[in-house]
């Protein structure tokens, strides 16, 4: 059994869908220190040794395997930066879950910063999902501002899931990737915000190699006063494919600059980017009425289905 | 039973007061399948939305099953056992076909009961159920699954708003046989299909000719029908689809 409080379990449902320990490897990290890890033959996971974060290092070859490292903050007032390195081997077929819950009842801000790196070898495929979530209903902010960067190999390919609906007052998010030849990463982002809060999200893809391809998909809900920033960038440097696409739903006095944009370096290389905001359709509410819906049902139907 | 007394409806537009339709009488009683007609602009469509709550009148009363629900919003009047399919069915990212079969059947369908709707309106069940409907779609495709919603709803009073619009010849065929069975299996309940289609004239127990904002006429089809065919009340598929894509290529 972990040792947290109910706060803290709640918060590691939210981000992570886990009751209790799961399965594989895994480090749970709760208000600043380890609650509880657990390495594997193939799946290696070390403090670093200035203890500013983890070394997860994952065998080559390792394949249908899983490793959780998700983080929970119940204390008001904890600001910390946490750097994991992942160095996945080749040959490798692995599913991490990250993600941070914090939970803010106090007056001072809670921040987490992590600083995720992600070295992906030649043939291996990784999913990867990100979730972020933020309760309590303190005056503190609840502050995430994740950093992703991302080196893949070549013929490796990637797919994350990031996601935040709910909760977290602030977040500054920037990811980078780096894709050699045959590389592929997919990325799908939903992002709500509401009330007061303020988001915004980066990516940098640059597309170095033959035959590298990217598809970013960004979708995002502004509500109430909140504001949202999305700047999509992808560089292609060689015969390669990438696609943005940045659709925002804006809502109440919500804001959103999208900033899709595209670089290419090699006459070879075929960028595509879609940038879409507006508000719900009113025959989609119309739609949902006429099924028997109000209209505040048929507005948080067409929301849940579109950051599905 | 669904009645309009008196009703009329005006906009105000750049020429001043318009009437789009003017002091209409109707009784649509159970267990009828009924097609209204007419030329285009003469108010069909407007006469749907105000059945469906869309629009209000601005003169007149609409009753269903003697309960006045002239000032009744969609989400009542659809609770109340009203349902349409528009006649450009909408888009939703992210939702699947068999979430809005579930908010049509007001409960938690198994995806084997959605099938049964879809195949009701000739979709093979198993590559559709968890499509999205988006774009993705076909324009016959979504008007199918817009026609599978409102069988899905067991309506007492269902509109079909110009089933046939913007769709293809072929999806057309399937979409007779889908009306045709309709009107086998009625039991209860009234439909009212907005079309100037002969073939789907054929199939109405009723006919009504709506033209320049009033009722022209209103009969059993045995009466109307040969009254209209050959006007543009009564107007067979092939000329219609021909003359589309004239006016397409035009």
């Amino acid at each position: 059994m972990l040792k947290m409080d109910d706060i803290q379990k709640r918060l590691l449902l939210e981000v992570a869908d886990l009751h209790d320990v799961p399965e594989g490897a895994y480090n749970l990290r709760a208000n600043g220190t380890s609650a509880g890890r657990r390495s594997t033959q193939n799946i290696e996971i070390a403090s670093k040794e200035d203890g500013t974060g983890l070394d997860i290092t994952i065998k080559d070859g390792t394949v249908n395997q899983s490793v959780h490292i998700p983080v929970v903050l119940s204390k008001s007032g904890l600001t910390e930066t946490v750097y994991n390195d992942f160095r996945i081997g080749e040959g490798c077929d692995v599913l991490i879950v990250a993600g941070c819950g914090i939970d803010n009842c106090g007056t001072q801000n809670s921040e987490h910063d992590g600083i995720h790196r992600f070295w992906v070898g030649r043939n291996s495929k990784v999913r990867y999902v990100e979730k972020h979530y933020g309760s309590g209903d303190g005056t503190g902010k609840r502050i995430l501002n994740p950093r992703t960067e991302v080196y893949l190999e070549e013929e490796s390919s990637m797919e994350m899931e990031m996601v935040q609906i709910k909760g977290v007052d602030s977040t500054e998010r920037t990811t980078t990737a780096d894709l050699k030849a045959g590389a592929h990463l997919v990325v799908r982002e939903r992002l709500m915000t509401h009330g007061e809060q303020r988001a915004m999200s980066g990516y940098h893809v640059t597309l170095n190699g033959d035959g590298s391809s990217a598809d970013i998909v960004s979708r995002g809900v502004a509500r109430d006063r909140s504001y949202q920033e999305l700047a999509l960038k992808i560089t292609g440097n060689a015969a390669c494919n990438g696609h943005t696409e940045c659709d925002s739903i804006i809502m109440d006095e919500g804001k959103i600059l999208a900033v899709p944009s595209l670089e290419a370096n090699s006459v070879d290389a075929q960028l595509i980017h879609e940038a879409a905001i507006g508000k719900i359709a009113g025959e989609q509410l119309m739609k949902l009425m006429s099924l028997g819906l109000t209209e505040q049902e048929a507005e948080e139907k067409i929301i849940n289905g579109f950051l599905k | 039973m669904l009645e309009l007394k008196g009703v009329s409806f005006e906009v105000n537009d750049e020429n001043g007061r318009e009437e789009i339709l003017r002091d209409i009488n109707l009784s649509m009683g159970d267990r009828r399948f009924i097609v209204i007609t007419g030329p285009n602009g003469g108010g069909k469509s407007t006469l749907a939305k105000l059945l469906i709550g869309v629009e209000r009148p601005t003169a007149g009363r609409i009753y269903f099953d003697g309960e006045d629900i002239t000032e009744l919003s969609i989400t009542e009047r659809a609770r109340k056992g009203i349902a349409i399919a528009f006649q450009q069915p909408v888009k939703f990212k992210g939702i699947q076909v068999l979430d809005l079969l579930r908010i049509a059947a007001g409960r938690n369908l198994s995806a084997s009961e959605g099938c049964d709707f879809l195949s009701e309106v000739g979709l093979c069940a198993r590559d559709y159920i968890g499509r999205e409907v988006n774009s993705s779609l076909s324009g016959g495709e979504l008007k199918r699954i817009e026609i599978a919603t409102v069988i899905a709803r067991r309506a007492r009073f269902s509109v079909f708003d110009e089933p046939e619009a913007g769709i293809d010849l072929w999806s057309f065929q399937n979409l007779i046989r889908v009306f045709e069975k309709m009107r086998r299996d009625i039991t209860d309940s009234t439909i009212l299909v907005i079309s100037h289609q002969e073939r789907i004239l054929k199939i109405a127990d009723e006919i009504i000719v709506i033209k320049d904002g009033v009722v022209e006429r209103h009969g059993d089809k045995k009466d109307v029908l040969p009254e209209i065919l050959g006007t543009e009340s009564a107007v067979d598929a092939c000329i219609a689809f021909k003359r589309r894509e004239a006016e397409n290529n035009a």
